[in-house]
């Protein structure tokens, strides 16, 4: 059997849902084998089921040509099988060290911790891989891309064969994915093999060698990467062609819409500026992208535009009027939508019907109250014009409790309900996170709508390929600073990865408009 | 999961699949099985006597026919407003334990309304003992509202507080002010002030009846209206349901605790002045305990879902196997049994949104079971 790892016809159901349909997936030692599908496929479900989270209801799992049963993930353990999670498994209060050896650790009499052992051989591994990390240091004082280093180091530290890599590069810049893809590579060549789950397609095109395609809880079909090309395989994803292109209409930017001065803003609990002296425009006609990692102040940027949080000083103007001090109804009535970050927590109220949420800004409008009371028969009537016009499926059309509908159709719903109200300026903070690509099309084919017909449109994206594809300028934030400001065409992806992670800044504080 | 909705549609629609009648079976089952633990408790107290005793329960109001109804009604109309008051709260997501506290307060402002304001024409003075007593709830009341909306102070505990403050402050006021010194409790009122007992009497021969389960009723329906058919009530659910959505939204959400408290501060207020002003020979006594009324809402609100008309019938129950709980006397219990029994009902009363739970599942699986048999029956 050249076959290390065989999952055949592997059904997992939760109730009604058939989360894996008959699926086989066959893994060659020494490969790197790409898992790919849209949110919601099925590749979690699967994987989860590899490593003894989930008991299928049908179907068997061989490994190394023998029959096994893996009840839970010790058992994946013993079988030489470790998994690097979408969300980092580590405890915070831990040093490196101790997070690699939780679990295994050795101890002398009495229980005392012994380490000497696995400091040696966490120090040769990382050695060997080129991991450039400090044992002693603490998870939470470590980068993301390094404390994904610690949960590879954890996997290797086990002397694991199979190792499966969740969404790995989700949360990494170019530089970091770059990396990552080489030290998978060598791992490959070392015989170890790799499943490496993503729905990005460049990436599988970098580091894999074959891929498995899932779509709907369906097994599609497994091709080899070098002869198949990327459209194809985004076919295989989504089942029909997607356009990979974005057009736009060509127009110049007119006035300025939304203007933020020296914005500065205060953590509540360090007193460290989290927003430094921020300033910009976002311009008629124009989409503006706020480019960086997550947690480099992003967040509060747009608290403090949108008045969930009120800045500590600076300005916020809405077409040359000052909005820095006026309520969040007041500026929202003034013309500014908001998308909101999590549309869970911020976006919709998920217990209310869906067309309660869509009425949630605009109820106490004539259109929908009078004297205090709800105009039921023109609320149901204006749910059901949006529910037409952007699309939004549900069970029970209006009358659907948000909270059973899909995240993609939740997404729509807050889409619908904001850019319905025809706003001047729309902020848009990662409005495609958790999406399919068929969804991601239709969402920004929407923001263009509403930048070719001369709104402006603020966008913070972590996806650089969002940001490359659909800005007509580019803000790149570090540390709570606007370290360059571009057009997209004036840069390159690599470059735009080294202002992302501070490594290069471009003088003045976004001073250097196009 | 689309299929299977579809399939549904295209047959006769399930009573299941109506949200209310599954809160309405969930509620009865959680009765019955109340029921069955306090007859367990009869049977362990005194065998020979429990089903006497239990039957008296079940019979409730009806066991003295026609004016058993009508004090199963008075007994009834205060638990309704106490019980509105937390179900009001509830939906704006608060918790207002303190319908003990405003309750109380409500309950002395209509007494001493109702026996020092003479000087207000006889008409009047019913009436302004009643606003009397829903400003006095409605400030008792605004106290944790203001405390959650502006210090982010926990609206229980400070409710709770405001409920020994109710009940130490009012004994106080009834010494210095309304004291009938020989019985230690409250002065009756003015007959002019008691409420009208508008020839309900007639209709319930022999009971304390009056106007009071007429205005629980309106306040029913008032609060109905309220949630389910204004912008306030809108705003209000809301605030319950997701705090940050409305603060996003642009909802003042400060305003709207401090407006949900007053109006619940003001229901249990007016339930006060229901029991008092009633010339039913009940009085305020001066006691340390809080008052059971507030407690017995939180009961009725879980009982009835915090639905106004859910809490209606919740707390119409309530009023009856009080009625029968007190006819159990006959049996030899003693009231503390009955009391128990009360409260272990009003505790599985609890256990409704549990049964809720279950219905649902049950029913999706049997749901599940027709599909297969539908699919097999195809596949022949």
């Amino acid at each position: 059997m050249d076959y290390i790892i065989e999952m055949n016809h592997i059904t997992k159901q939760f109730g009604d849902f058939k989360a894996n349909d008959d699926i086989t997936l066959k893994v060659k030692k020494g490969e790197i084998h790409a898992l790919l599908g849209e949110n919601g496929a099925g590749k979690s479900t699967l994987m989860s089921v590899l490593f003894g989270l989930y008991r299928p209801e049908q179907g068997e799992i061989k490994i190394n040509g023998k029959k096994v049963d893996i009840n839970n993930p010790n058992d994946a353990n013993k079988l030489g099988i470790g998994m690097v999670h979408q969300h980092f498994k580590l405890v915070h209060n831990f040093t490196v060290l101790e997070s690699i050896i939780l679990g295994r650790e050795d101890t002398s009499l009495f229980g005392i911790l012994k380490t000497d052992k696995a400091r040696k051989k966490i120090l040769d591994l990382s050695q060997k891989y080129n991991f450039k990390i400090d044992l002693d240091a603490y998870i939470s004082d470590i980068t993301v891309g390094m404390q994904q280093r610690v949960e590879i180091l954890k996997m290797l530290y086990c002397d694991n064969d199979i190792l499966i890599f969740d969404e790995p590069t989700a949360v990494l810049t170019p530089q970091e994915i770059e990396q990552l893809i080489k030290v998978m590579k060598q791992l490959a060549d070392e015989g170890k093999s790799i499943i490496f789950i993503t729905h990005k397609l460049n990436e599988i095109k970098a580091a894999a060698d074959r891929c498995s395609v899932l779509r709907k809880g369906k097994y599609i079909g497994t091709i080899d990467v070098k002869t198949t090309t990327k459209e194809v395989m985004s076919e295989m994803m989504v089942g029909r062609k997607v356009s990979f292109t974005v057009k736009k209409k060509d127009i110049k930017p007119g006035a300025s819409i939304l203007e933020v001065k020296n914005l500065i803003l205060k953590s509540k609990h360090s007193g460290k500026n989290i927003l430094n002296d921020v300033s910009f425009q976002v311009r008629e006609g124009e989409i503006v992208c706020i480019a960086g990692i997550d947690g480099n102040g992003q967040s509060e940027l747009i608290y403090s535009i949108t008045g969930l949080r009120q800045p500590d000083s600076g300005q916020v103007f809405l077409n040359g009027r000052d909005i820095t001090k006026e309520s969040i109804r007041k500026k929202s009535d003034s013309g500014m939508a908001h998308i909101p970050e999590d549309r869970h927590k911020h976006g919709l109220v998920l217990d209310f019907n869906l067309q309660e949420n869509l009425i949630l800004k605009t109820y106490y409008s004539k259109r929908f109250q009078k004297n205090g009371f709800l105009k039921f028969d023109a609320i149901n009537e204006y749910a059901d014009e949006l529910i037409k016009n952007f699309d939004i499926r549900s069970g029970k059309g209006a009358y659907s409790i948000v909270r059973g509908m899909s995240g993609g159709n939740q997404q729509k719903a807050v889409i619908a309900r904001e850019l319905d109200r025809n706003p001047e300026v729309i902020i848009a903070v990662q409005p495609v996170r958790g999406l399919d690509v068929g969804a991601v099309e239709y969402i920004h084919h929407r923001l263009i709508e509403q930048r070719d017909s001369e709104k402006a449109v603020l966008l913070v994206s972590f996806e650089l390929d969002e940001v490359m594809d659909i800005s007509d300028r580019i803000i790149v934030m570090y540390e709570g600073e606007i370290v360059g400001n571009f057009k997209p065409g004036d840069i390159t992806v690599e470059e735009l990865g080294l202002y992302m992670s501070g490594a290069k800044r471009s003088g003045g504080n976004g001073e250097n408009k196009v | 999961m689309k299929r299977a909705l579809k399939n549904k549609g295209a047959k006769k629609k399930s009573i299941f699949e109506n949200e209310n009648t599954v809160n309405f079976i969930s509620s009865v089952m959680a009765v019955i099985c109340g029921l069955l633990f306090g007859f367990i408790i009869l049977f362990i107290s005194s065998p020979s006597q429990a089903y006497g005793g239990f039957s008296m329960i079940i019979q409730g109001g009806f066991a003295d026919g026609i004016s058993g109804i009508g004090r199963m009604l008075y007994i009834a109309a205060p638990i309704i407003m106490t019980g509105l008051s937390v179900g009001f709260a509830f939906k704006t997501g608060l918790f207002n334990i303190g319908a003990s506290g405003q309750f109380t307060a409500g309950a002395f402002a209509a007494v001493f309304v109702g026996v020092k304001c003479n000087f207000l024409p006889s008409g009047m003075h019913c009436i302004a003992a009643l606003f009397a007593a829903m400003a006095a709830g409605a400030l008792w009341g605004s106290v944790p509202g203001l405390l959650k909306a502006f210090f982010n102070v926990n609206e229980v505990i400070s409710s709770i507080m405001m409920n020994y403050i109710g009940m130490y402050g009012v004994n106080m006021l009834i010494r210095r002010y309304v004291y009938d010194r020989i019985k230690n409790q409250s002065m009756p009122v003015k007959s002019a002030a008691n409420l009208s007992k508008a020839g309900l009497d007639k209709i319930f021969p022999g009971s304390n009846i009056n106007v009071g389960i007429l205005i629980a009723a309106v306040s029913v329906i008032a609060v109905h209206i309220i949630l389910h058919k204004t912008v306030f009530g809108y705003e209000l659910k809301a605030c319950g349901k997701n705090k940050d959505a409305s603060r996003y939204a642009g909802i003042n959400e400060k305003k709207n605790i401090v407006l949900s408290m007053v109006i619940a501060g003001m229901l249990s207020g007016l339930g006060g002045a229901l029991l008092y002003l009633s010339d039913s020979g009940k009085y305020m006594q001066v006691l340390d305990i809080i008052a059971p009324e507030g407690f017995l809402g939180i009961s009725v609100a879980l009982l009835g879902l915090s639905e106004p008309l859910g809490i209606f019938l919740s707390g119409l129950f309530i009023g009856h196997i009080t009625v029968g709980g007190s006819n159990m006397q006959l049996f030899d219990f003693a009231p503390e049994a009955i009391d128990m029994i009360i409260a272990a009902i009003v505790y599985c009363g609890a256990l409704s949104l549990l049964f809720k739970e279950i219905i649902n599942r049950f029913y999706k699986r049997s749901l599940k079971k027709t599909k297969t048999k539908q699919e097999d029956k195809e596949k022949l």
